[in-house]
């Protein structure tokens, strides 16, 4: 039998949607069949890689992990939320600054990851944030490279401040 | 994942009412951090999935120097890991979490989740068993609770009947002089764990009045050493007590060979592991 689809609220990256979607998806589903948000990425999808991290009113969740309705009511931002128009977010330049990404499909969960740690924790010790990006696995780069610039963006606020450029 | 609708949740008794009705056509997905594998990997199947996650009644936590800490069963892991309260009180549930799979993980699976979800290699079991910790069962005929060292039954079973939901965790006030640690070992930090071990220990008059050690990963369950803490009980504890202690845990644990690590790797383990936290509990114990 086919099951009926219910209307999710959810607001994405700052916009209001209203969705008609089948409860069996994942919120992974959700941005990237329903929304054509592909910057979360599908890999493993039992919750192991943090290729898909998104960051969930307020907090990094793996979307291929949290049920499509769970969102409703709540705040999803994905890498595409990142930048302000042309300005790419301090974590974005510092990525680039430190060539800290290779093919590419891990950064945007990096990116997510290192956005909600910092909005918690603006000054973490190395140490934490090794351990807090645990969750995200690196397959060519490596995970130095990454955590060199995050430390940059934390140490360096004002040199990486979106606004001032 | 195969079809299924979708429920949620707002009350405790709405739930219930569904799960009596439903029982095992049913599923309760509180944050589904294994649920949503086992639905992906179509292990599972169920008609209905109950959403519980977003019930207020269930997310609390409450301390009280007498009665100690009932926790409601939708608190997540990283309230757990980032709570001053336990981290005053009980020290070794926010240590654990720490270690407990990633971040993204802990922020949106839950404690009572965990717990139902029943895999053997999970963290946090021990370190509330050895607590003495107790579980809420609740169902519309009624509510019982279980100690959490009789809670599990098999790989992925436990004592929770169809049409029942474990509601609250609820941990005893530590007495006094007493010391509470868990040691894990795992190939990588985030990764599969191979064995894990958890130790409390109780100190009176320079002896060991009471001592609890529990192990994940190494058998069906999360289990006691009760051979292991019989020989602590009632001694003044030493290195070469420990040692004894850590290879009675040994010969105890019922370990698998899997890809992760032979059965022979994971008993040595054991030994290593509960010798270590054996004696950061007895350090503890005699700080505290």
């Amino acid at each position: 039998m086919e099951l009926a689809k219910k209307w999710i609220k959810v607001t994405v990256n700052g916009e209001p949607r209203e969705l008609l979607i089948k409860p069996n998806i994942t919120l992974l589903d959700l941005l990237r069949d329903y929304l054509g948000l592909t910057g979360a990425k599908m890999a493993c999808i039992s919750n192991s890689c943090g290729a898909c991290t998104v960051i969930l009113d307020g907090m990094a969740v793996k979307s291929c992990s949290v049920l499509a309705m769970q969102a409703e009511g709540s705040e999803v931002l994905t890498v595409e939320g990142l930048a302000e128009g042309d300005k790419l977010h301090p974590l974005q330049q510092a990525f680039i600054n430190h060539a800290a990404f290779q093919c590419g499909f891990c950064t945007p969960g990096k990116l997510m990851s290192a956005k909600a740690l910092l909005d918690e924790n603006p000054q973490p010790t190395e140490e934490e944030l090794k351990r807090d990006m645990e969750g995200n696995l690196c397959r060519c780069t490596g995970y130095k490279k990454y955590i060199e610039a995050i430390m940059d963006v934390a140490q360096h606020p004002v040199k990486y401040s979106a606004k001032e450029g | 994942m195969r079809e299924f609708e979708y429920l949620r949740m707002n009350t405790l008794q709405e739930a219930c009412s569904l799960l009596s009705e439903y029982k095992d056509e049913a599923k309760v997905l509180a944050g589904g951090q294994s649920l949503l594998t086992l639905l992906k990997l179509n292990m599972i199947s169920p008609s209905y999935l109950i959403d519980i996650k977003f019930i207020p009644e269930l997310n609390y936590m409450d301390f009280d120097e007498k009665e100690g800490l009932k926790m409601g069963a939708l608190t997540t892991h990283r309230t757990v890991e980032k709570s001053p309260l336990l981290k005053e009180k009980f020290t070794v549930l926010p240590e654990t979490e720490l270690v407990v799979a990633s971040v993204q993980t802990r922020n949106w699976g839950t404690i009572g989740g965990t717990l139902v979800h029943a895999d053997p290699i999970g963290d946090i079991a021990p370190p509330l068993i050895v607590l003495d910790s107790r579980v809420k069962l609740i169902s519309a005929d009624g509510e019982r609770t279980v100690p959490l060292a009789e809670f599990f039954v098999d790989f992925f079973m436990t004592v929770v009947e169809e049409n029942e939901l474990l509601c609250e965790i609820q941990i005893p006030a530590l007495p006094a002089h007493t010391g509470v640690a868990y040691q894990k070992f795992s190939t990588i930090e985030a990764g599969i764990k191979i064995a894990g071990a958890a130790a409390m220990v109780s100190l009176d008059d320079g002896l060991c009045k009471d001592a609890k050690i529990a192990l994940s990963a190494v058998a069906p369950v999360p289990m006691r050493a009760l051979k292991a803490e019989e020989i602590l009980k009632g001694k003044p504890l030493d290195d070469r007590l420990i040692e004894q202690a850590a290879q009675a845990a040994a010969a105890e644990a019922d370990p698998v060979t899997d890809m992760h690590a032979t059965d022979e790797y994971r008993r040595e383990l054991v030994k290593v592991l509960v010798k270590r936290a054996a004696k950061m509990a007895l350090e503890r114990a005699r700080a505290s």
